[in-house]
């Protein structure tokens, strides 16, 4: 073992004086990427987001000061033990640098304190609970696309001063549905709104009848839709067989993803509103980025917020590398706090001290189907959402980084 | 009735072997993934003390395992025990909870008995959903490992590896001897003809209980130690899918035999492992290998090299 160690050590200094970038370990750099390939949430993120991470790696030019950059992927299948084990692996064995994407607010902490113990980067795009800047925050870990505070705050906000000012919850039973519950409340309330009850249903869960009865027996104006992928679809189209949106009350589902209102159409979806960090017809450059990652998906499709943050968290990893001229993880974290982030994702975007990337949210409507002009012509943005205003204020942060 | 010897000279070299093999294995193959297949080696052998010399099949066994997983992680990080303390307490717990759920579920037989363990687990499953203690979804993440004993930093990949190791020998040695003793012997009559074993004046029904009661604490043993080694304990473990696994786990390997569920563990972790890049595909996987060995080789692969291992005297 001894002999072993001596040896190792031989090699690496001999590999040191060698080499011009000695401070890339093993002589590359290498990006994981961990996401849901298979289950509920493969849609809005899945192969997609490895799609968009190799483009941030092609169109950084495939090689970081002269060493090659890799790609790995596998699916965590949104299980935290599943998402723990392969982490611990890709940074045991496999010379991973940083781990991207991480949908499922579980896996992503999983992923958050395997990373936290071996001093590597994580990149959560996925995931929407709040805790991962707050008392799980960590100096090499970060939190890019949206979280439950900004869809609260957007969504919530919105729909109260749209007139909806009595709210029925209808709740994802699990960290984060509880979670956007609590944040969705909170503006409720604050914009002078009343919370007339909530109900919990399993999660994933496929017949929300008695749920809905609940809700639509509670008399409320709005039903909020604290739950996500498959079971908002599900709870959306179950509402419309009841005749609960016909009768009068409306849906606000709280985290609504683009994939999601393709696979409801928009004759059940029309005039609802949600907040998203992204939508693929804002400019020429989100068109001409969307219309990329569309040819290598197949065509057919228009990438969600999640596969768009994918890439911006990518390419922002490697550009802060280069600066930093290392591999090694609290560095990089150091240079992608320092450094800005301006591409077609976040055109001002900032990292914060608790490791949450604040950018611009929007507000948006979805269109009538009869104001659709072609396909996936689904979203009227009708406000802006500045970064500062969407995501939690930096004083109110739980996170032991940020200095009070 | 004669027992034979506790090990045979013909076995000695054989077991040494494995023993070394198990010292030297971390320095080839990824130590984390050798103490994922110990742990899951040592669940799938303390519930074939139960299906392979009592013929019960319990179907909840994922309960001892989740629970005792979630006991020690929580002891371990919230209250700061060192690990021995906090395995400890686990194991406790499982053995407690077995009691429980033996007493209640050996008045039945056959696929009743398995029902009512399936559905005692679900309650323990969605105890775990509820309660704060747990976390939910998330889990129990970020468990320190802890010295061990004050001495050992666990936090050490190789010193945790012999940690597990050590574990895992001393405890398939005791399982060893107690299917090999005449209580042991008293199960196998009770497996083969119970009314038999009734009409010789067994109290059957005590021996099913201490047999379940064993298998359960065996089971939470593996369900702690697995918490400490991925320092993570999850819905996962308490889950039915994980019931599941550890039947497949041991009849892969061979139901009753000793080395059986360990084999059958390290292969069906291995699967996982393998295929991990291609998600939940791995459960297809597992289900075609299941059905393969159900139609091939009913005695699991062990079972298929028993009477090899037979020939040169190294099982009995």
């Amino acid at each position: 073992m001894v002999m072993k160690r001596l040896l190792l050590g031989a090699a690496a200094l001999a590999l040191s004086t060698g080499m011009a970038h000695a401070q890339y370990s093993d002589g590359k750099v290498k990006i994981g990427v961990l996401t849901d390939l298979s289950g509920t949430y493969s849609d809005l993120a899945g192969k997609g987001t490895i799609v968009a991470a190799q483009m941030a790696i092609d169109d950084f030019g495939g090689k970081l000061n002269g060493m090659p950059i890799e790609l790995i992927s596998a699916d965590h299948q949104n299980k935290a033990d599943i998402a723990s084990g392969i982490a611990r692996k890709w940074y045991d064995t496999e010379q991973v640098d940083a781990i991207a994407e991480l949908v499922t607010t579980a896996a992503a902490i999983a992923v958050r304190e395997v990373s936290k113990e071996k001093g590597k980067i994580d990149l959560v795009s996925g995931a929407a609970s709040t805790p991962l800047t707050n008392d799980k925050c960590s100096a090499t870990g970060f939190h890019w696309t949206y979280d439950t505070y900004a869809l609260a705050n957007g969504t919530g906000d919105a729909v109260v001063k749209n007139g909806g000012k009595t709210w029925f919850f209808l709740t994802a039973d699990y960290a984060f549905g509880h979670n956007l519950q609590a944040q969705t409340e909170k503006v409720v309330k604050a914009n002078g709104g009343v919370v007339k009850g909530a109900v919990k249903h399993p999660f994933p869960n496929a017949d929300f009848s008695s749920f809905l009865l609940q809700a639509q027996s509670s008399g409320a104006q709005i039903i909020g839709l604290a739950n996500a992928g498959a079971d908002t679809i599900n709870a959306i189209k179950q509402a419309k067989e009841f005749g609960i949106t016909q009768s009068g009350q409306q849906l606000a589902g709280l985290l609504v993803f683009i994939t999601d209102i393709h696979s409801l159409g928009l004759e059940t979806a029309q005039g609802m509103m949600l907040t998203t960090g992204f939508y693929w017809d804002m400019d020429d450059q989100t068109r001409a980025w969307s219309k990329r990652w569309s040819e290598k998906m197949g065509g057919g499709k228009m990438p969600s917020m999640v596969h768009a943050g994918t890439y911006s968290q990518v390419l922002h990893y490697l550009k802060s590398a280069a600066a930093a001229k290392t591999d090694e993880g609290i560095k990089v974290a150091d240079e992608m706090r320092k450094l800005p982030i301006a591409d077609f994702f976040a055109k001002n975007g900032k990292i914060r001290a608790d490791g949450r990337m604040v950018h611009d949210m929007y507000l948006a409507q979805v269109k009538k189907p009869s104001e659709s002009k072609g396909p996936w012509d689904y979203y009227k943005i009708v406000r802006t959402i500045p970064g500062d205003q969407a995501y939690q204020p930096l004083s109110e942060s739980t996170c032991p980084l940020v200095k009070k | 009735m004669t027992l034979p010897p506790f090990v045979t000279s013909r076995q000695k070299p054989f077991i040494l072997a494995l023993l070394g093999l198990g010292v030297v294995l971390p320095f080839a193959v990824y130590p984390v993934f050798l103490m994922k297949g110990l742990c899951f080696g040592l669940f799938a052998a303390a519930f074939n003390l139960l299906l392979g010399y009592v013929g019960l099949l319990s179907f909840g066994h994922a309960m001892f395992f989740g629970w005792s997983a979630y006991l020690t992680a929580h002891a371990a990080k919230e209250w700061g025990l060192t690990p021995e303390l906090a395995i400890l307490m686990g194991v406790a717990l499982a053995t407690a909870l077995g009691a429980v759920v033996g007493w209640l579920a050996i008045r039945r037989q056959g696929i009743y008995f398995a029902m009512i363990t399936l559905a005692l687990a679900q309650l323990g499953f969605f105890v775990a959903v509820q309660a704060p203690m747990t976390h939910g979804e998330d889990g129990i993440q970020g468990v320190p490992r802890g010295h061990l004993f004050g001495l050992f930093d666990l936090a050490d990949t190789m010193t945790m590896y012999y940690f597990v190791l050590a574990v895992f020998v001393a405890s398939l040695l005791f399982l060893y001897r107690v299917v090999n003793s005449p209580f042991g012997q008293v199960l196998k009559a009770i497996r083969d003809n119970e009314p038999r074993a009734i009409s010789l004046g067994y109290e059957v029904s005590r021996y099913k209980l201490i047999a379940f009661v064993l298998s359960a604490a065996f089971a939470g043993l593996a369900g702690s130690l697995k918490s400490l080694v991925f320092q993570l304990a999850s819905l996962a473990d308490v889950s039915w899918h994980m019931s599941g696994e550890v039947v497949l786990m041991t009849l892969l390997g061979g139901v009753g035999t000793v080395l059986g569920p360990t084999v059958g563990a390290f292969l069906v972790v291995a699967i996982q492992d393998f295929f991990a890049g291609i998600g939940s595909w791995v459960i297809i996987i597992q289900g075609v290998i299941f059905v393969v060995c159900v139609l091939l080789f009913r005695s699991g692969m062990i079972g298929v090299l028993a009477p090899w291992l037979k020939r040169r005297g190294i099982t009995g």
